[in-house]
């Protein structure tokens, strides 16, 4: 029973340094809260790396453990956002306790991001490779653009949904929610970077365990071959829209928890760029890499700030290292170096079972 | 009228966008790439032509030239410097690197014609007027469109008579297979490249003539829509790349003057979806089915 | 009633007709070979009798359950199970993972279950483990228990397609090819394998293969197919001294 046992610590490695370096980067970051030592932009940054953590694992699930290219994630992020905004802004005078308000407006959050996912994923995951990132894209625009002619409003008798013009009328006392392309202003921002952090470990716990199950090895037979998955009795159309619609509600928790950081957030935000740069932190980061998604998310978020010192030059400092981040990662002194340790390990293993 | 006149700035428009989706499409076909930086090519055509004209003082022929031939030696160069070495790389990676050299292209513009918008002077003036001028009909809509089917003819010309055109063929059907036969690869996929963003030039300044203003983020969305209208049309096909770019204009100015401004963009897309459900491979493109 | 029955099974894609009006009964627990040129369509009938292609007409039962028109995935639950010519494993899965998949249907727990790893979750993965082992043990493979199955050797990955097919309890195997680009001491090894499965597992087991010695030295009855079309069947013997199967093989 060796084997199993070595398997097992396989699978706690996983756990244990991407939940190290989550918690570990906390409690630096704690600190250098408590004694000062943090500049205000870097501060400012705090909440929305939570949220770019979350997004790169969720759309890890897709991409990585699935592997179907996505590039409409912000949408997701935008059903989140806005619900969420929705109904911490309802409940302000029902809950007037913070933490339960975010964390009820995250649940809402995930679950309309889940069934936007549903409705999305049905048609879509009937597509194949390219053909299916487009549509994606698409969906992501249309969710974009639908967001940016939303109007809803608020008053005693209730929510006032409208969209194109706000075609109703608030009796006094009412509030303008969403104001169609003008977008959200005046939220109470709710995120902190602790409701951050623990949003972070319930995403790594509720993701690794999914990886590590029954349900994650149906998701990963699918990535590595559809057609064998079948002929052992696997639904791929279920598993498909399962990860699918498990990715989007992780990522519509992370729009409501960036949402909840600013005073003013519109659906322009949640473009296809932010769809992009998702979709670099979990291609950096390795696919189906979870603690890489997380570094890579910390790190890409962190660098334009750390280039501020050459402002001008910061974006286009960035794309040449994307550049040459990706070409190097796929060098042949890269792959020969990676080839050459996989090898190692499992001719050692060959050699120990023969 | 009104419906002829709509009609007729769509065809325009998706002319445009069929010329960006032809580029789209050859490079695909051939790199079996998403090029995402496509779309920043028209736009560094689009401010090649501005310069030539507003500060150099050259003719407008002249300054399209020039964009063709700078865009065409940039698509080399990227292709060179940031795609060739990833070949063999997985289809992500590549995907990935487009997109830095999207974001390099628009920080580099951004840098040197800084954020500003500048209002781009229309290469052909003047404007014909029919059915005793109910129905005007502006020069540059009458060059995009030709310069359309002059372009889509003389690149079914190309791909299907001459030897380059031949080996673009058999690159896209089989590279090793091609290689073996003596096709020089990297050759081929270099004169797709150089054509791809030459036309991407023609596209910008034809782009930039119908709608002024240029902004380093000028290219980005219409590149995106040209793509959807490549995958439209079924990408790696020519005809196909030409209807999709057609259809998407007409349909974006029609969904604009009809429907709603704000939702153009979604109707678009929308109509894109659709038509992949009912037809996975495009209107005119091939079904590869997977052996067992 | 015979374990599998096909009667007058048929497939067209487009003009071409690749399998016509075959009929075939395979008994329980038999060990059953379908031989033929290249191009003869069997990998086409193991398509049909798994669901990825749908035939256009004929039938096909198991076990008296008819099997046209339902998917892939629920003619494995309905108890057939298959490899692959082209091997198809799950490549970035451990062996382990790739027979644990095989066994999804077999030991089963929710998705709450998955995800907070709560419940019958640990039992259940534990016992998975323990039946894996006990297959990987038949074929020598449980020793790579965490090795990539992408990269086994040719042969085990071969032999860790039918652990995997194995896995999902069916009742009728189909191996297609399952000693293609094996040397001579393998195929003998993989003979005796294929016999054991029989036997410990109870399954009943209809196989693809060129090797004829492997063929005359297991298969107990054969179906020979030629341009799609049954040319002849019974035992090794019968089917290897009639003159139109010999003709077929080696030409006029």
């Amino acid at each position: 029973m060796k084997k199993t046992k070595n398997l097992l610590t396989a699978g706690r490695r996983d756990y244990l340094i991407s939940f190290g370096i989550v918690i570990l980067a906390f409690a630096v970051v704690q600190t250098m809260i408590l004694t000062g030592n943090i500049t205000s932009s870097l501060k400012g940054q705090l909440v929305p790396i939570c949220a770019y953590i979350v997004m790169a694992v969720s759309l890890n699930l897709t991409v990585g453990i699935l592997g179907e290219l996505s590039l409409g994630h912000a949408g997701f992020m935008s059903v989140g956002a806005f619900a969420g905004i929705v109904v911490t802004t309802s409940l302000a005078d029902v809950i007037p306790f913070a933490p339960l308000r975010l964390a009820l407006a995250m649940i809402v959050g995930g679950l309309l991001a889940a069934v936007a996912g549903v409705i999305i994923g049905v048609p879509v995951l009937r597509l194949k490779g390219d053909y299916l990132a487009i549509v994606t894209l698409a969906f992501g625009e249309i969710i974009k653009n639908i967001v940016n002619v939303l109007y809803i409003g608020r008053d005693a008798k209730g929510l006032h949904v409208s969209l194109l013009e706000p075609k109703f009328e608030l009796a006094e006392g009412g509030k303008m929610i969403i104001n169609g392309p003008m977008g959200v202003s005046g939220v109470a921002k709710l995120s902190t970077f602790t409701s951050g952090f623990v949003l972070i470990l319930i995403t790594l716990f509720l993701v690794l365990n999914l990886i590590h199950s029954r349900t994650g090895r149906a998701i990963m037979s699918v990535r590595d071959n559809s057609i064998a998955a079948e002929s052992v009795g696997i639904s791929v159309t279920r598993y498909k829209l399962l990860a699918f619609v498990i990715s989007a509600a992780f990522a519509g928790m992370a729009g409501t928890l960036y949402a909840m950081n600013f005073s003013t957030v519109t659906a322009a935000k949640f473009d296809f760029n932010t769809s992009i740069l998702v979709l670099v932190f979990v291609v950096l980061g390795g696919l189906g890499n979870i603690w890489g998604s997380i570094i890579a998310a910390t790190l890409l978020t962190v660098l334009p700030e750390l280039l501020r010192a050459v402002r001008d030059y910061r974006m286009l400092i960035y794309a040449i290292l994307l550049i040459a981040m990706m070409l190097f990662n796929n060098s042949k002194l890269k792959v020969r170096l990676m080839e050459k340790r996989a090898a190692k390990r499992d001719s050692k293993l060959n050699k120990e079972a023969d | 009228m009104t419906f002829l006149s709509y009609l007729i700035s769509g065809i325009s428009l998706g002319s445009v966008y069929a010329i960006i989706a032809l580029g789209y499409t050859m490079v695909y076909g051939i790199a079996k790439m998403l090029n995402f930086a496509h779309g920043d090519v028209i736009m560094v055509g689009a401010y090649i032509s501005f310069c030539a004209t507003s500060y150099l003082g050259l003719s407008p022929l002249v300054s399209v030239v020039l964009a063709i031939l700078v865009c065409t030696v940039l698509g080399i160069v990227i292709e060179r410097l940031a795609y060739k070495p990833l070949r063999q790389a997985p289809a992500l990676a590549v995907l990935i690197t487009a997109i830095g050299v999207s974001y390099f292209l628009q920080n580099a513009a951004l840098l040197i014609w800084k954020s500003d918008p500048k209002t781009f002077s229309a290469v052909a003036g003047g404007s014909i007027k029919l059915f005793g001028g109910e129905l005007t009909i502006s020069a540059v809509t009458i060059v995009t469109v030709v310069s359309c089917i002059v372009i889509m003819v003389g690149l079914t010309l190309f791909t299907g008579h001459t030897k380059m055109g031949t080996a673009m063929r058999a690159v896209s059907e089989d590279k090793g297979a091609a290689q073996l036969m003596g096709i020089n690869v990297n050759t081929t996929i270099s004169v797709t490249f150089a054509i791809g963003s030459g036309l991407a030039a023609i596209a910008g300044v034809l782009l930039c003539s119908a709608y002024p203003t240029l902004m380093p983020t000028t290219g980005s969305m219409p590149g995106i829509k040209a793509f959807t209208a490549a995958v439209f049309g079924g990408i790696g096909s020519i005809p196909g790349a030409m209807l999709g770019g057609i259809l998407l204009g007409v349909i974006e100015i029609f969904s604009k003057a009809y429907i709603s401004t704000q939702l153009s963009d979604a109707i678009v897309f929308a109509v894109l979806i659709v038509v992949l459900l009912v037809k996975p491979d495009g209107l005119l493109g091939k079904h590869v089915s997977e052996k067992v | 009633m015979a374990m599998l029955e096909v009667t007058k099974l048929g497939i067209s894609f487009g003009g071409l007709r690749a399998v016509d009006d075959l009929s075939m009964e395979i008994e329980k627990g038999g060990l059953v070979g379908l031989i033929g040129p290249n191009g003869a369509g069997k990998t086409t009938v193991f398509n049909m009798l798994t669901g990825v292609y749908r035939p256009t007409d004929g039938g096909i039962r198991l076990g008296g359950e008819n099997l046209i028109g339902k998917k892939p995935h629920e003619i494995c639950k309905m108890g057939v199970a298959r490899t692959f010519q082209n091997i198809r494993l799950f490549g970035k899965l451990s062996v382990l993972d790739n027979v644990k998949v095989g066994l999804h249907n077999e030991v089963t727990y929710s998705l709450v279950e998955s995800v907070l790893h709560l419940g019958s979750y640990g039992k259940k993965e534990r016992a998975m483990d323990e039946k894996v082992l006990d297959i990987l043990k038949v074929f020598g493979l449980e020793g790579k228990a965490d090795v990539l199955a992408s990269n086994l050797p040719y042969g085990q990955q071969r032999k860790l397609e039918i652990a995997r097919a194995l896995a999902t309890d069916p009742k009728l195997l189909l191996l297609d090819e399952p000693a293609a680009g094996m040397n001579p001491n393998e195929t003998g090894e993989l003979m005796e394998t294929i016999k054991l499965v029989r036997e410990k597992y109870g399954v009943t087991i209809l196989l693809i293969e060129h090797d004829m010695k492997l063929v005359t030295g297991i298969c107990e009855y054969l179906y020979v197919l030629n341009f799609g079309k049954l040319l002849a069947e019974g035992t090794p013997k019968e089917v290897l001294n009639n003159p139109e199967v010999i003709t077929a093989y080696l030409g006029e």
